[in-house]
């Protein structure tokens, strides 16, 4: 991991791969990375939350995450993440209460032209429909 | 290596692929992965095995074809049969049918010759025919030839002068000439001096630097090689976005083994030129395609624009000259060097030559990935190509340039695309964003959406951007519940030239282009919110509705 030879400069491939192994940042990774590299961990810190890649929080044990480019908005994904929300009682960027479940609103996935695009733990559902991804995740998480 | 050897392996690829009497080309890209692409590529390399045609038949993965609505799609040369939809259990039949008995299975044949017809692919020349995992294959079809001739035959001067002499403006958006930014490079003494290939397309529902980079990852790399050794860089950064894995994976690949043939690193070629080349991963931040935002992250900051001068050219990486050219720009270098600058100039229109890549979507019934000349007709793009809206719908708005592009109407689609022609209109060429929207859509709503992305995006540092988008944004919202007021509509219309003229950067420069472009040709929407309270579309007051129904239930 520390490949990079303690290069400030390469900062950002460093959390990249941090980010890779842990799933997500806490206080005491960031301070161990603010550490090694002789930087500031408010610095270390103000990269980390400048890029919308990294996430703070650990995420649930299963992911969706809801593409929310422009062609999936102008092809109704909106309607696809409220139905989400309300019947698996998670808002939009967090997790259920019982860590089961987390949904993610990303940016573009760049399968524009099968939108809208839903995945379900790493898998894509192209044209996705209300019905077919709420039957999808019902099976995730029964199984 | 020497470039006679590079040659030789040219010749004798050639001749290997020519000994196939078939060769399936399994589209391999994000478009058609996720549906299958790859499982099919399996059940074709089987079916060949199963049938005995190891020797008369290549199966190769290969980047995007363009029809991206229906995938899995594979091409089968000689003749260019383009099958759609194919699944595993029909690639055997396809192998049954086509190859064993010569008949091509008409029912899975992509029938749609309109899509086609008016394209003119060139940056886009390989896409779908090699695979990108397969250096010999780009050679094969000429790949670095460009960039031999360039090191044998001309001088970095004779280079440029070629590029000025193609009219080559920046695919990235802005549109500066490409070979007068060469010149400003090259004739600083500063060195080192670094070349940085921007990939960071962050528009949201673009995807066409993605699939080039997925397809022939070598263009890319042999144009940055030429741009280097014509403006004297060593060194040289593909900043790719993270999101993009595969890309991420073919450029990686690709860089790999043009180090082992010696066509990057030191002395290329057994010649004084050396250059070398990483990839950096951006992480999701629009703004990071700004190209003194990207010059940020790769020096690992966050990616905050700065005021220019100085620009780049005179103090970029590390405070050296820096050559910052989106990748479409440098696809397009080797076949500049190639055919000659003057046979470059005669495509497209007399200020904008070339060719130009766009992703199509939205409510259109071919979408995908297009490459159009240049002063091509939005109306030719949208109906003839993309096909039209889709039945029972009526086409009622084009979005040019991504989420800081324009909304235009139906009364502008006679408009050419060409940069001057699409700034004027209150658009952008941006990266190549083409969204189609039909009468399901409300355009305050649609307005308010690209608004929200770009206050998400802005990167706060100076105060036009970040306060001035927020308001925006927050009238937009009042709008959209009912509760918008007529003189909001003035203070957008101030608010959004307030924000274009004075922000920092490209970002919020473009940002109000969505609420400016639709106040300006749907203002009866607006209205109709306001007086009326009434949405057009059925989107905004609803969803409100359903929001207030979930509330007392």
């Amino acid at each position: 991991m520390r490949e990079h030879n303690y290069q400030k400069s390469a900062l950002l491939e460093i959390l990249h791969a941090a980010h890779e192994l842990y799933g997500y940042f806490d206080k005491h990774l960031l301070a161990h990375i603010a550490e090694r590299l002789n930087l500031p961990l408010s610095h270390v810190y103000g990269v980390a939350s400048f890029y919308h890649l990294f996430k703070f929080r650990k995420p649930g044990e299963h992911i969706i995450s809801a593409c929310m480019g422009t062609a999936c908005y102008v092809k109704g994904v909106e309607e696809i993440i409220s139905a989400i929300e309300r019947e698996f009682n998670v808002k939009r960027g967090g997790s259920t209460p019982d860590g089961r479940l987390s949904l993610f609103v990303t940016r573009c996935i760049g399968a524009c032209a099968m939108a809208p695009n839903i995945t379900v733990d790493n898998e894509v559902i192209g044209k996705a429909t209300k019905e077919v991804v709420l039957d999808r995740i019902r099976r995730v998480l029964g199984g | 290596m020497k470039s006679e050897d590079i040659l030789r392996i040219a010749g004798e690829e050639a001749e290997r692929q020519k000994a196939y009497r078939y060769r399936i080309n399994v589209c391999c890209s994000s478009g058609c992965i996720p549906f299958g692409a790859l499982q099919v590529l399996k059940a074709f390399e089987g079916a060949i095995k199963e049938f005995g045609l190891q020797r008369e038949c290549k199966v190769s993965r290969t980047g995007c074809v363009g029809t991206c609505s229906v995938g899995p799609v594979v091409l089968i040369e000689p003749g260019g049969y383009l099958y759609q939809n194919v699944t595993p259990k029909n690639a055997r039949e396809i192998v049954r049918s086509h190859i064993v008995s010569g008949e091509p299975v008409r029912e899975l044949l992509y029938a749609n010759e309109s899509f086609f017809k008016k394209q003119l692919r060139l940056v886009l020349r390989n896409a779908g025919r090699i695979d990108p995992f397969r250096i010999e294959d780009y050679i094969a079809v000429g790949g670095y030839s460009a960039l031999i001739k360039c090191l044998t035959k001309m001088t970095p001067r004779e280079v440029i002068d070629e590029v000025i002499a193609s009219g080559l403006r920046g695919r990235g958006g802005a549109g500066f000439p490409t070979g007068q930014k060469w010149n400003f490079v090259a004739r600083e003494k500063n060195t080192p001096k670094y070349v940085v290939a921007n990939l960071d397309e962050g528009d949201p529902g673009v995807f066409a630097n993605r699939t080039l980079a997925e397809a022939d990852p070598h263009a890319i790399i042999e144009g940055m090689a030429i741009a280097a050794y014509a403006v004297g860089a060593e060194k040289g950064y593909i900043y790719v976005r993270a999101e993009y894995p595969l890309a991420v994976q073919t450029l990686k690949e690709a860089l790999k083994q043009a180090k082992s043939m010696n066509l990057i690193g030191s002395n290329i070629l057994e010649t004084q030129f050396s250059f070398d080349v990483e990839l950096r991963l951006g992480a999701g931040a629009f703004v990071a395609g700004e190209e003194t935002g990207i010059l940020a992250s790769i020096e690992g900051r966050r990616a905050m624009p700065r005021p220019r001068p100085p620009y780049p050219a005179t103090s970029g990486l590390w405070g050296k000259p820096t050559l910052i050219q989106n990748v479409e720009t440098l696809a397009n270098i080797p076949l500049i060097i190639l055919n000659g600058g003057r046979w470059f100039a005669k495509i497209g229109t007399p200020k904008c030559t070339g060719t130009k890549c766009f992703s199509l979507t939205g409510k259109v019934n071919n979408p995908g990935l297009i490459e159009v000349p240049m002063g091509i007709t939005l109306r030719e793009v949208v109906f003839e190509i993309g096909g039209g809206v889709p039945s029972g719908r009526k086409f009622k708005a084009v979005l040019v340039g991504g989420p800081s592009g324009g909304c235009l109407p139906e009364s502008l689609l006679d408009l050419p695309i060409d940069y001057e022609s699409l700034t004027k209109a209150g658009a952008i060429m941006g990266s190549g964003g083409i969204v189609v929207i039909d009468d399901e859509s409300c355009m305050v709503n649609t307005a308010w959406f690209f608004t929200d992305f770009c206050v998400d995006e802005s990167c706060g540092k100076c105060v036009p951007c970040r306060v001035g988008l927020l308001k925006m944004r927050n009238i937009l919202e009042r709008i959209r519940k009912g509760e918008g007021r007529l003189e909001d509509l003035d203070i957008l219309f101030e608010l959004g030239e307030y924000v274009r003229d004075v922000s920092l950067c490209g970002l919020g420069q473009t940002a109000p282009n969505p609420v400016l472009t639709t106040l300006r040709y749907f203002k009866d929407e607006y209205i109709a919110h306001i007086v009326d309270r009434r949405c057009p579309a059925g989107k905004c007051f609803k969803s409100q509705e359903v929001v207030k129904e979930a509330r007392v239930g």
